[in-house]
């Protein structure tokens, strides 16, 4: 069996990334995202939405944000999920989110700090 | 579920609630015999055998919060829909094998999907985990190894944006010639 694509040109990508340092480090004072990744969530489209916060995260530089996962919560009805965890602020928990809304809510809740109410979990 | 990527993904899940350190999927399609073999081993905590006999059943989990889990069910199901089935191997303290078989050309057969995007959202998450997976089609093969990519950039993280973005292209490119160009 051979290796069709060899991981040599990752040297190249190393040389470009060393230089950025590692804030994806977990620790405290950071914002946390997390997805709901449990049988649920995963069935309702939450890889997507899971690449499309590390995307859009991406695209505007913004480094110290930490993205992690979660199993189900028991609001499988309401997955995908995400919540949003700033240090000092209260949980904030999305409910049907799609990758689309996903890119919201790191623009508006991550980066400029505006929970989007229309997208948080109902009262139940 | 719609991929049997996202069915990997969700058996993958178990095995990193399973503390395990090392993951290894294996995909084969073996287009001669009609056969698509997916298999997921970790070195977790493993299972009793009277455990691993449980698990296909959906009315048992390791979850406190509630009292279903449907994680293996739904993917022996999609297996025995296709001709196919699915077993799972465990020893406690050494680790847990979940091995699926499909009928290739079975028209219920889900697709494969995007096994890339499956990849980067679990390095990304778990960049603690090491992971190989190893897709062959016929006689042709490909394996990403994250001991390997590790080792590549010492002291750059592999859950780098920039990294994140070579493994998918890594693999997308892999499969492509894998399965022929194109």
């Amino acid at each position: 069996m051979s290796v069709i694509k060899s991981i040599e040109d990752l040297e190249k990508i190393r040389e470009q990334a060393k230089d950025m340092i590692n804030l994806r480090v977990d620790n405290e004072t950071k914002t946390r995202v997390v997805v709901g990744m449990g049988t649920c969530g995963i069935a309702a489209g939450a890889r997507a939405v899971m690449l499309a916060i590390l995307d859009e995260l991406k695209k505007r530089n913004v480094n110290d944000v930490i993205v992690t996962e979660t199993g189900c919560i028991g609001l499988c009805q309401y997955e995908p999920l995400v919540d949003v965890i700033q240090p000092d602020h209260p949980k904030v928990t999305y409910v049907n989110m799609t990758p689309e809304k996903a890119r919201e809510v790191v623009v508006k809740h991550i980066i400029n700090k505006q929970v989007v109410d229309e997208y948080v979990v109902p009262n139940i | 579920m719609k991929e049997l990527s996202l069915h990997i993904l969700d058996v993958v899940q178990n095995s990193l609630g399973a503390k395990a350190s090392l993951v290894e999927i294996d995909i084969v399609e073996d287009v001669k015999n009609d056969l698509l073999t997916i298999k997921i081993k970790d070195n977790g905590t493993g299972m009793d055998e009277e455990m691993s006999k449980k698990v296909i059943d959906p009315f048992f989990t390791t979850r406190t919060t509630r009292k279903v889990g449907m994680g293996i069910p739904l993917f022996a199901q999609a297996a025995k829909s296709c001709g196919g089935d699915l077993k799972v191997y465990s020893e406690k303290g050494k680790g847990t094998e979940v091995i699926a078989t499909f009928v290739l050309n079975h028209i219920d057969r889900a697709p494969i999907g995007s096994m890339a995007d499956t990849m980067v959202s679990l390095v990304a998450v778990h960049p603690d985990v090491d992971f190989i997976y190893r897709h062959c089609v016929e006689d042709k093969a490909f394996i990403l190894d994250t001991r390997e990519v590790k080792k590549i950039l010492h002291d750059v993280p592999i859950n780098n944006p920039m990294v994140l973005d070579w493994i998918k292209r890594f693999i997308e490119d892999n499969l492509k010639e894998i399965n022929g160009g194109a």
